[in-house]
């Protein structure tokens, strides 16, 4: 019978909340840079300029059929080389963060454009129609009438991609870098107590990502009234 | 004011306008009619080059809206229209709805386009419902928020398409009022609509449109009197029955 010893926990909690502080920089740039650059990549798939069109529509076919750890561990090898050639930083430069936030903002603009493009696509023709007919450009269509519509229908599906998104982010550990994920992985690893830290990990996220989407749904409740 | 000569247009292969011509004066209110997909939406969606056309041309206040050098959105800003479902923004209360157009495409100040949107609202009799969303109004009061938030543009004339068929029968007469006092004010109107009560109480014309093509372009007195088409005569027992 295992004996459980959870006892390393307690003095471990500075390191692990520094740990989630990571995780959680992460998954806010990348969901700031992801909708941003996402409502880029949707607004220009519907561009009547085709070449551009295709060129978003490439990239987000090819982040979406490749598996993210793929992604991160590209970042890993070439953004350090990239940022430390451009600042002529030190080889010693601990660039993993960066990289880790500009894959992650990178991939999740991939999901967050087709979900937005959804929501573009859940405004009716006739709102279009509406806005054309007062005068607006296509532009100002776009920005004043469709978008902020097309966000509104998409705060639930937006915010579930963000627990996802958070979730995710534990697989930086591919970079050693110290997520809540990895802190809690180093800490087991040094006191031989893997398991107890790996239940407590799990635990946290659960107990996040629960509690995040309980919040969701009662939004997106709220929202149905 | 308006003018239309031998439009046409084709989706692929189906003439859904067949070579339509008809003239709108300065103060003038024609009512479009006939049965539905005879083309009646598409023919006023032309006039202010919502939908293109492939033949012909039409002119507003002397502005080709085929011609491809044409200002669409400039053209678009001074010619109103309003729509079956309404289309108030949701997202923006009613005095926003007012008041974006203004400022955004004519470049108004805010406050002089909030006095305007205020002005037209109790237009529609509707002042004290300014800062609603429109999901919180009743189909006929969205309508006319619709009818003031087009008149706050100062268009220099009207499109309606079927303004009150979406609308629960004790609704109607609301809107109808305000399109009715619209026309004696003045304005140019082409007003695609069922209500034969409102032809006859405002129309200088009818057109009566089937299968894409004008069939009746008419004073509307002779209209009702003597419809010189079996089509329209059947339309008209039609409709006029119930
Ligand atoms: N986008 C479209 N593609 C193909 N056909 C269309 C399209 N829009 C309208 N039509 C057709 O054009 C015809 C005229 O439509 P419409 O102008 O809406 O008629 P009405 O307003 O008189 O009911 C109809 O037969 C309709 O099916
Ligand atoms: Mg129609």
């Amino acid at each position: 019978m295992y004996e459980y010893d959870w006892s390393s926990i307690p003095g471990a909690l500075p390191f692990l909340a520094h740990g989630m502080r990571v995780s959680l920089e992460i998954t806010a740039v990348a969901i700031v840079v992801g909708i941003v650059w996402g409502t880029m990549l949707a607004v220009l798939r519907l561009s009547s300029v085709k070449p551009l069109a295709w060129l978003a529509a490439g990239y987000v076919n090819l982040f979406r059929s490749v598996p993210l750890v793929m992604v991160l561990l590209w970042f890993f090898l070439i953004v350090p080389q990239f940022l430390q050639d451009l600042f002529n930083l030190g080889r010693a430069t601990d660039t993993r963060l960066v990289s880790a936030m500009v894959g992650f903002a990178l991939f999740e603009a991939a999901y967050y454009s087709e979900i937005i493009r959804a929501g573009i696509h859940s405004v009716g023709q006739g709102q279009i129609a509406a806005a054309h007919a007062l005068g607006m450009t296509r532009g100002q269509a776009l920005r004043l009438v469709v978008l902020p519509q097309a966000f509104r229908n998409m705060v639930p599906l937006l915010l579930t991609q963000a627990i996802i998104l958070f979730q995710d982010t534990s697989l930086v550990y591919v970079s050693a870098l110290a997520d809540f994920f990895g802190a809690a992985y180093k800490v087991g690893e040094r006191d031989g107590r893997i398991v107890e830290l790996l239940l407590f990990a799990g635990a946290v996220y659960f107990v996040l990502c629960y509690a995040a989407s309980r919040l969701v749904r009662r939004l997106q409740r709220r929202a149905a009234a | 004011m308006i003018s239309l000569r031998n439009v046409s247009k084709y989706y692929g292969d189906f003439r859904v306008l067949a070579d339509c011509s008809t003239e709108v004066r300065k103060g003038e209110v024609i009512v479009v009619c006939g049965p539905s997909g005879s083309g009646k939406s598409t023919l006023i969606k032309c006039v202010n080059g919502l939908e293109p056309f492939q033949r012909g041309e039409i002119i507003v206040d002397g502005v080709s809206v085929g011609d491809r050098k044409t200002n669409l959105s400039r053209l678009r800003a001074r010619v109103g229209m309003v729509f079956q479902h309404f289309e108030l923004f949701p997202h923006m209360t009613v005095a926003e709805n007012l008041v974006i157009a203004q400022t955004k495409v004519l470049g108004r100040r805010r406050e002089e386009a909030l006095a305007k949107g205020t002005k037209l609202l109790e237009r529609v009799g509707l002042e004290d419902q300014a800062d609603k969303y429109p999901g919180a109004l009743s189909g006929g009061q969205q309508q006319r928020v619709a009818i003031a938030r087009a008149l706050c543009m100062d268009p220099i004339c009207m499109l309606f398409d079927e303004p009150t068929s979406a609308l629960d029968p004790e609704m109607i007469n609301e809107v109808l009022d305000v399109m009715v006092q619209l026309a004696k004010d003045g304005m140019t109107m082409i007003v695609v609509t069922h209500e034969m009560g409102f032809a006859r109480k405002v129309a200088q014309r009818v057109i009566f449109m089937d299968h894409g093509r004008i069939v009746e372009d008419d004073q509307t007195e002779s209209f009702f009197r003597s419809p010189r088409s079996a089509r329209a005569r059947q339309f008209l027992s039609k409709i006029l029955r119930d």
